[in-house]
């Protein structure tokens, strides 16, 4: 019977739209209580400081086999950059934009995180990233398959077989410890087969003769008819290019008519993300432009969308997606290795270095781009935080990303450092935004938000009696903030407590335990659907090189679960 | 100039990670605290005075400090890591990455080297009087950015993969070279006054190789396109100009690719 009270802290809990009442937080037994039932807890004393729930990232990259790939193609990513071993820490720590799962969780935790959603699982290799995720010390894990080049996917949802593939994807989201549906360049990574890509949401799939928006509206379609925690999950087609903002609108007006059916408290029935790599415009690298008003109007306006930002962190990083196509694009601009596979039926996905320069006027625009789409959002509990890690930075840039939110002076800052400084206020509105976010509205998008739109807001993302006790303190006053941007960086990025599970685990930065940490995925019942048993069984025989009953996860494979269930057969 | 004099008096089992034994770490420092700091017998930390009698401070900067090592430090690795000024001079043998980094300053190896000497190198000079090993003057795995600047001479022959990734500097070896020389290099000079075994400059964008002697296997990718009288480190001679790796990608400067030269001297 471990008891704790946190004492006199500033409290932002969005979920019960708390901001910042100084208020004590009791915990027993790992969860949340009112503080007047505890006994003899052991105290916290918070005051002056913020109190949250434990951070929750909804779109990270951080376990599976092409982060891996990452980690083993770029040794110099290690080189004089690894902190070696904290002595408070029970594991070696090692890289800086794919870190080891050690130094993943470790930092994680040190950020006051404490769930992380890995944002793409290639079916075929759910084994690997179960591995990876028992490896990745403190933090709980969900991580999504992905379906939008699925062959089975593509086949039902051409002949409009809604309760087929909703069968299919119960039985994949089980086979694979899944956590929900995430979709990658819909159609345009099974193209990169022929070499080819699906550049917008019209342009058909060879062989299957799908399109995109058929993939889409289709799986979420599915999402619906299941009632699944999180909604669709999508990084729509042509990603990164100059004026791709008309692709992400038409990707966005899938969800246009839909609404969500679930028992989670979810909203949303679509959710895009690193939306900063899906709002530019102009037709060349010459006149590229943000259109984050544009795209952030449409977001405003339709209360069943979520978006995350990617924001650029200007930082030397690892591009890793199962978006091939785009990573092959990638690496014939800036000539760096490439590394690129296809997983049979199902998947591709490609690995390329980039450096992110504030030399160069793409990147610094792209740097503006996601920072105007969070400060030109209108509901901070549908625009979340991320960076894409390590996309567009790594995750542990978090804290900077939110000085920057927080901080007109913080961008200041950093712009005075661009050498087309110019071209980039004049090709995007940052330079025109004075607005700067409260803490309440950080809590919504890097907690209590993403909870929500994950469908995991009962447990994650709020301090509310009978959630799980994970509560971040970070050493910000909100009576007295810092003037200084960087403090409020500093504060971020070593919280000066974290329990998880309701134990102590940070103290003033550093790991001082290493509580059990759960894979969460979503089991879902669905009733004997014969058909797709036999297509499962023919596919296995005819194409597959694995026999079926060696593709779903093993048991031991899985560590620690926790499972959220769904049951369509009542 | 102040000295500080290293003699190797209880060699290690194991080999020793050096990479404290720089001017920039013993500068502002007494003998006594040189002898306190840490070098690595295999994953056990020890201090330098285990294994060295520690003579003369340092100066105040690294500028002001010339390190001398005497006994056999064959199996002493990483001297010099990462120094930005000063001098060291080696009276024997040394054992891998001795210079590795190096941003500045001179060091002098009266011996021979392993592999992997002056890799990543910035600045600086490398002096080898013997042979040295593979991966002279490359870049670190995985790196693509490779020697800086600075300027390796190695009296003897070097093995292989050597200036892997070269941007710039100059390496030159007086001996033979083993196979891969300049290998996607995107700079830099490197000159064999002996022969070299083959795939020179194998996916070389930029940059210069010159070879005295012989190319034992030379590449299809490079092309003959004349042949030029030049001075080449105080020799003067005839040399057969080639272009390439003409398989590579080139970058393009005023309407026209640039290529990767080769001289093989006639």
């Amino acid at each position: 019977m471990s008891e704790l009270l946190i004492k006199n802290g500033f409290v932002f809990d969005p979920l019960r739209g708390i901001k910042g009442d100084r208020m004590d937080i009791g915990v027993k037994d790992g969860k949340i209580v009112e503080p007047g039932t505890l006994s003899s807890p052991k105290t916290i004393d918070a005051a002056g400081m913020t109190v949250m729930a434990g951070g929750v990232d909804v779109h990270s990259h951080v376990v599976g086999p092409k982060v891996n790939v990452g980690r083993l193609f770029r040794p110099e990513d290690k080189l004089f950059k690894s902190p070696h071993k904290s002595p408070t820490c029970s594991r070696m720590e090692m890289g800086c934009s794919v870190p080891s799962t050690f130094k993943t969780g470790y930092d994680y935790a040190r950020m006051g995180y404490v769930f992380v959603n890995e944002a793409a699982m290639p079916p075929l290799h759910s084994p690997h990233v179960h591995e990876e995720i028992r490896d990745t010390p403190i933090i709980d894990n969900a991580a999504m398959p992905v379906f939008g080049n699925n062959w089975f996917t593509l086949e039902y949802l051409k002949n409009n077989e809604i309760e087929n593939n909703a069968a299919y994807t119960a039985w994949l989201l089980r086979a694979t410890r899944g956590f929900g549906i995430k979709v990658v360049n819909p159609g345009g990574s099974e193209a990169w087969g022929w070499g080819l890509n699906c550049v917008n949401i019209h342009d058909p799939v060879p062989y299957f003769d799908i399109t995109p928006a058929e993939i889409v509206k289709g799986l979420i379609e599915t999402n619906e008819y299941l009632g699944l925690p999180h909604s669709v999950h999508l990084h729509c087609n042509n990603l990164g290019n100059p004026g791709n903002y008309t692709d992400t609108l038409e990707s966005l007006k899938l969800a246009e008519g839909y609404t969500p059916k679930n028992e989670f408290g979810r909203e949303q029935v679509l959710h895009l993300t690193h939306l900063q790599f899906h709002s530019y415009g102009g037709d060349s690298w010459g006149n590229f432009e943000s259109r984050a008003k544009d795209v952030m109007d449409y977001v405003n306006a339709h209360d069943n969308l979520t978006v995350d930002m990617g924001q650029v962190t200007l930082d030397e990083t690892t591009t890793m997606t199962a978006d091939g196509p785009f990573e092959h694009h990638l690496c014939s601009l800036n000539h760096l290795k490439w590394a690129n596979t296809d997983v049979e039926l199902e998947t591709a996905a490609g690995v390329v270095p980039y450096i992110y320069s504030p030399n160069v006027k793409v990147c610094t625009i792209q740097w503006a781009v996601g920072l105007e789409l969070a400060l030109y959002s209108k509901d901070m509990m549908r625009t979340f935080i991320t960076t894409d890690h390590p996309n567009a930075g790594p995750f542990t840039r978090y804290p900077q990303v939110i000085a920057w939110l927080m901080s007109r002076a913080a961008r200041d800052e950093t712009m005075k450092t661009f050498k087309w400084l110019e071209r980039t206020i004049d090709a995007t509105s940052i330079d025109g935004i004075d607005r700067e976010l409260t803490l309440y509205e950080i809590a919504q998008m890097t907690r209590a938000g993403p909870a929500k739109a994950l469908g995991v807001c009962n447990t994650y993302g709020g301090l509310a009696p009978g959630m799980d006790a994970d509560i971040a303190v970070y050493a910000l006053n909100p009576e007295n903030m810092p003037s200084n941007p960087a403090e409020i960086e500093k504060a971020f990025a070593r919280c000066a407590w974290l329990v998880k599970d309701g134990i102590v685990t940070v103290r003033d930065g550093e790991i001082v335990a290493e509580p059990a940490k759960r894979t969460v995925w979503v089991d879902v019942k669905v009733p004997e659907n014969a058909q797709v048993q036999r297509d499962i069984y023919e596919h296995f025989l005819r194409h597959y090189s694995v026999k079926l009953d060696n593709y779903s996860l093993f048991e031991e494979h899985l560590h620690n679960p926790r499972v959220i269930e769904v049951d369509t057969t009542e | 100039m102040k000295t500080v004099t290293l003699t190797l008096t209880n060699p290690p089992e194991l080999m020793l990670e050096g990479q404290n034994i720089t001017p920039d770490n013993f500068a502002g420092k007494k003998a006594a605290e040189i002898a306190t700091l840490d070098v690595w017998e295999g994953k056990q930390k020890s201090p330098l005075g285990k294994y060295f009698t520690v003579e003369g401070d340092g100066g105040a900067t690294a500028e002001e400090t010339k390190i001398v090592l005497r006994g056999d430090c064959t199996r002493v690795k990483r001297i010099g890591q990462q120094m930005t000024a000063g001098e060291i001079v080696i009276e024997g043998n040394a054992d891998m990455y001795i210079g590795g980094w190096m941003k500045g300053g001179k060091i002098h190896v009266k011996g021979n080297v392993d592999s992997f000497c002056g890799i990543g190198m910035e600045g600086g000079e490398l002096v080898v009087d013997g042979d040295a090993g593979h991966h002279l003057g490359s870049s670190p795995r995985g790196e693509w950015r490779g020697m800086q600047g600075g300027v390796i001479r190695v009296a003897g022959n070097a093995g292989n993969d050597t200036a892997t990734f070269i941007n710039g500097g100059t390496i030159v070896i007086g001996g033979d070279a083993d196979i891969h020389i300049s290998t996607h290099g995107e700079g830099g000079t490197v000159i064999v006054k002996g022969n070299a075994k083959g795939r020179v400059g194998g996916q070389m964008v930029k940059g210069d190789i010159y070879v005295f002697g012989e190319i034992e296997n030379p590449l299809p990718g490079f092309q003959m396109v004349g042949e030029v009288e030049q001075e080449v480190d105080g020799e003067k001679g005839r040399f057969a100009h080639y272009i390439g790796d003409l398989g590579e990608r080139h970058p393009v400067s005023k309407g026209k690719p640039v290529y990767a030269n080769l001289y093989t001297r006639i």
